[in-house]
């Protein structure tokens, strides 16, 4: 088999936050550090993200510390988190903000010069850094720019499809087996320690705010490579995405939105949301729409509106309107902004200088002018919580110098993810991820890679052509899979409907086999969605399987048929590891580790 | 809306065709729609670059009845279907398949301007200040999603394939925002003067026509970088104090 070989100390696989981040850690390092994307740079997911970083900065409200950034994470993700990363998350993520600052990021300003920061579901205080409703794009032009001049060499429009290790699964890493997508031409990079940092999931379900890139590529990987994966079973359901028209179906409209006063009403103009708060926020949450406004608008005394309760409650507030037929008329709720007219002068200005890409997403998409009229909302598959186990300490994962940091690694955010703690996951791991990868390449030698396994990803890649257009279509597997996820293992799910999604499963695994396309190599979208498709197979049965073994509601997992918490569940994580020789997937109950007594104590000093 | 024929620009650098596609476009869709639907139903392997599908990423860039836009951004219902719609990758770049170009020269380009340089830090707390109102300007300038439309339209690239002297409005642009930069004490206008070409922009337009994010990219940013480029080394009185004070 022909292919072009590359030596690296490091490779780093994704160029979103967490991938730039860590490239240019391993860098700085000493490293010689490869860096590959699926797409160009500059275009990977976090391009997208808008509502900000959270980052306990207190530049707002001074009452904000890294204690309860750490205390409010922890209580987001409903104590499943990895408390170490939680803490350390919180500790750094200040610092990584500024990092952005001194590295050329402008972010939005509070009056006397600092950087501005905003209300975010789930945080105590306003602590989201942020620039407009478009901060994801100033996190990844910042770290694009900088990084370009640290001597990494980027590797643009390649996949990685295969991790190549000493001795099969579970043994250390050796490289990386792709293609680039412009000539289908195979390529080989050889290093000593590898980075996954390949975003998320959410092109397993038909509702999403995620890009054609999520394909759970990183996850596959590492789980084929013998890593574990953890908490699979999390998947986040934003509570608003757009719903209409159907074109544009689970396009993310920003918490930011909420965080600016946007209120939910029902059909009738109800706030549902104050209708049902969960008792550990209780006194956390205004008493009524007055104090909410007080909240949003900055007065310190006030608590935040429920609006700002965590996504997994406020997505299945939602889906409760909407079931009981009060929801709007394409499927929705609505979100309003446009009321703030009535208390502000200058209302109009005021939010399309705060929220400019919702104004022109609604207008251009929707022909709705968010300044007039309430948008339609509804949730939307966005994150997941889930992906490759790691050390808390070094972001390694269980495979020897295998390494992932960002959204494909789990740990920080436990059963739900915070919004705004994923930017500050991207930098505050990627960082660390980077570190211990050039660790790890310093004190380990080069091993050899091995041909056969180079030439048996070669012809798993290349099996596509031989079906040829005979083959199954690659799109309607990936559109099915999409469905039964989307139907089955959603925002509400029971036993019966899982079983349903894991028959599917393996019946669509059955036809992913005979997947065939036509054409040849260069550039040819089919052939990837193919490819891809092993990948999103893997994930989607990870999920299931998961989500089946924990029999419980808890974070962003609700269970109708066990609408409540059980203490049972409150104590492990789910693993997910292949067996025998990867022919079948096991989940496996992992007790949590104890938490060290000082952070116990901030939690509960934090939830007086 | 009854279905709509798509005249598609196929083929790589040897040689390349219109093709005919008919699809049905459903209520709300944009042209990103019809193209992923033509790809399902009849050309799978149709080349488009896309990412957010959302305005945001800049991948989905092409000429849409001769039109530059984004292609996700681009609604059927505003566009003409009585007449086939021809959709044809940008023009400015070399064509690597179907729709996707080669854009890599714009990273070059980019990656030659000398990168951002702060002043040391001089607020107590080790970070700097900055008035909102100081920064404004900036932050058009770094609403850039890097579709490169801009690039394809202007016709010092497009017309007189002027890449290895004119660096073009993204990275008057990408420039600008550096130069405006409340903390950056580097100096880009030589850069800006020899290697950018800028003296080659005739103030057309074009780009600020294009841009998906609405900046002003002539206004706000060529004609200043113009200005400090005369000032800079046209003008005696501003060399002259150049000699005694230290830049910024
Ligand atoms: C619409 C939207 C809005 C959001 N808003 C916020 C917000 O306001 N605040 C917040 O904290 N979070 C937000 N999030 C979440 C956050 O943006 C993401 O979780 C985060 O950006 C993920 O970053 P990452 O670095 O892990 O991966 P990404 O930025 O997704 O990058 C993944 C990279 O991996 C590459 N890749 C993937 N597979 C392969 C492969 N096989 N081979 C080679 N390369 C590969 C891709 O090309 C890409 O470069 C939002 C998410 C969405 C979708
Ligand atoms: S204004 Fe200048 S940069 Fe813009 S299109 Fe015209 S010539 Fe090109
Ligand atoms: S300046 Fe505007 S048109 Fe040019 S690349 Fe940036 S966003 Fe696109
Ligand atoms: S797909 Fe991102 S701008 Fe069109």
């Amino acid at each position: 088999m022909q292919y072009q070989t590359y030596e690296h100390d490091v490779i780093v696989i994704g160029a979103g936050g967490a991938g730039l981040r860590a490239a240019i850690e391993a860098s700085a390092a000493g490293c010689s550090v490869a860096l590959i994307c699926k797409s160009l740079l500059g275009k990977a997911h976090t391009v997208m993200a808008e509502g900000g970083m959270a980052a306990a900065m207190a530049n707002v409200d001074d009452r904000d510390g890294w204690k309860v950034h750490f205390a409010d994470t922890m209580r987001g993700g409903q104590y499943l988190n990895n408390w170490r990363m939680a803490e350390l998350h919180a500790q750094q993520a200040p610092d990584r903000v500024k990092e952005l600052e001194a590295w050329g990021a402008v972010f939005d300003r509070t009056k006397d010069g600092r950087i501005l920061q905003r209300n975010f579901g789930g945080h105590r205080y306003p602590r989201l850094a942020h620039v407009g409703d478009r901060t994801g794009l100033e996190m990844i032009r910042t770290l694009q720019d900088h990084g370009i001049h640290q001597g990494i060499e980027v590797f643009m429009e390649m996949t990685a499809h295969t991790l190549l290790q000493e001795s099969g699964p579970g043994s250390r890493v050796t490289g990386v087996f792709g293609y680039d997508r412009e000539l289908g031409r195979f390529r080989v990079w050889k290093g000593k320690a590898i980075v996954l940092a390949t975003g998320g999931i959410g092109r397993a379900f038909a509702v999403t705010s995620n890009s054609w890139e999520y394909t759970g590529d990183g996850q596959a990987l590492a789980y084929r490579a013998g890593a574990d994966l953890l908490d699979m079973e999390f998947v986040q359901f934003h509570p608003t995405g757009m719903v209409w028209p159907p074109s544009v179906k689970g396009i993310l409209v920003t918490e930011g939105v909420r965080g600016e006063g946007g209120v939910l009403r029902n059909k009738d103009g109800h706030r549902f949301m104050f209708d049902d708060i969960p008792d550990n926020y209780k006194n956390q949450t205004a008493k009524d729409e007055e104090e909410g406004w007080r909240y949003v608008t900055g007065d310190k005394n006030a608590n935040r509106p429920p609006e700002l309760l965590t996504r997994d409650h406020v997505a299945r507030c939602i889906n409760r309107e909407v079931k009981a037929g009060r929801g709007s008329p394409h499927g929705g709720v609505f979100l309003d902004i446009a009321w703030i007219k009535e208390k502000i002068p200058n209302a109009e200005a005021h939010i399309k200088k705060k929220l400019p890409s919702m104004y022109h997403q609604f207008m251009q998409l929707a022909n709705v002018d968010i300044t007039k009229v309430p948008m339609e909302v509804g949730p939307t598959t966005h994150y997941a919580m889930g992906g490759v186990r790691v050390d808390g300490e070094t972001q390694m994962s269980t495979v020897p110098g295998l390494f992932a940091a960002g959204e494909v690694a789990a740990g920080l955010h436990g059963a739900n993810r915070l919004g705004g703690n994923s930017l500050s996951d991207l930098v505050v791991f990627g960082k660390i991820a980077g570190e211990h990868a050039a660790k790890y390449a310093k004190a380990n030698p080069a091993s050899r890679v091995s041909d056969e396994q180079v030439d048996e990803a070669a012809r798993r890649a290349l099996a596509p052509f031989e079906k040829g257009a005979r083959g199954e279509n690659p799109y309607l597997i990936q559109h099915d899979l999409q469905e039964t996820m989307q139907a089955n293992v959603g925002i509400v799910r029971t036993e019966n409907e899982m079983a349903r999604a894991l028959e599917d499963i393996q019946k669509l695994k059955a036809r992913a086999a005979n997947v065939g396309v036509p054409g040849n190599r260069e550039y040819n979208p089919g052939w990837h969605t193919a490819i891809d498709l092993a990948n999103l197979l893997c994930v989607a049965e990870a999920v299931t399987r998961s989500a089946l073994d924990r029999p419980e509601s808890r974070g962003a997992q609700f269970r109708e048929d066990y609408p409540n918490k059980s203490e049972e569940c409150s104590k492990f994580n789910i693993i997910t590891r292949p067996v025998n020789g990867g022919a079948e997937m096991r989940v496996v109950r992992q007790p949590l580790t104890p938490i060290r007594d000082d952070l116990k104590k901030i939690i509960e000093e934090q939830a007086k | 809306m009854p279905p709509v024929t798509f005249r598609i620009s196929r083929g790589d650098k040897t040689s390349t065709e219109f093709r005919e596609y008919t699809t049905e476009a459903g209520e709300g869709m944009v042209v990103l729609d019809c193209v992923h639907q033509i790809q399902s139903e009849s050309a799978p392997d149709l080349a488009c670059r896309w990412n957010c599908k959302a305005g945001k990423c800049g991948s989905c860039s092409a000429e849409i009845n001769g039109q530059p836009r984004l292609m996700c951004m681009t609604r059927m219902d505003m566009i003409d279907t009585s007449q086939p719609v021809t959709i044809e990758p940008l023009k400015s770049f070399p064509l690597i398949r179907d729709l996707v170009t080669d854009v890599s020269w714009n990273y070059r380009v980019k990656k030659s301007i000398k990168p951002f340089k702060p002043r040391k830090p001089d607020a107590p707390d080790g970070t700097w200040r900055m008035q909102q109102k100081d920064v404004d300007r900036v932050q058009e300038f770094r609403k850039c999603i890097e579709c490169f439309l801009c690039q394809d339209v202007c016709h010092v690239l497009r017309d007189h394939h002027k890449h290895p002297e004119f660096a073009g409005p993204r990275h008057f642009v990408y420039t600008a925002a550096l130069e405006m930069h409340p903390l950056d004490t580097e100096d880009r206008l030589g850069q800006m003067k020899h290697e950018g070409g800028i003296g080659y922009c005739n103030i057309t337009k074009c780009c600020t026509k294009v841009c998906p994010e609405h900046i002003t990219i002539t206004d706000n940013a060529i004609i200043p970088l113009k200005e400090r480029v005369v000032d800079e080394f046209y003008d005696p009185l501003t060399r002259l104090f150049r000699m005694f004070k230290p830049k910024k």
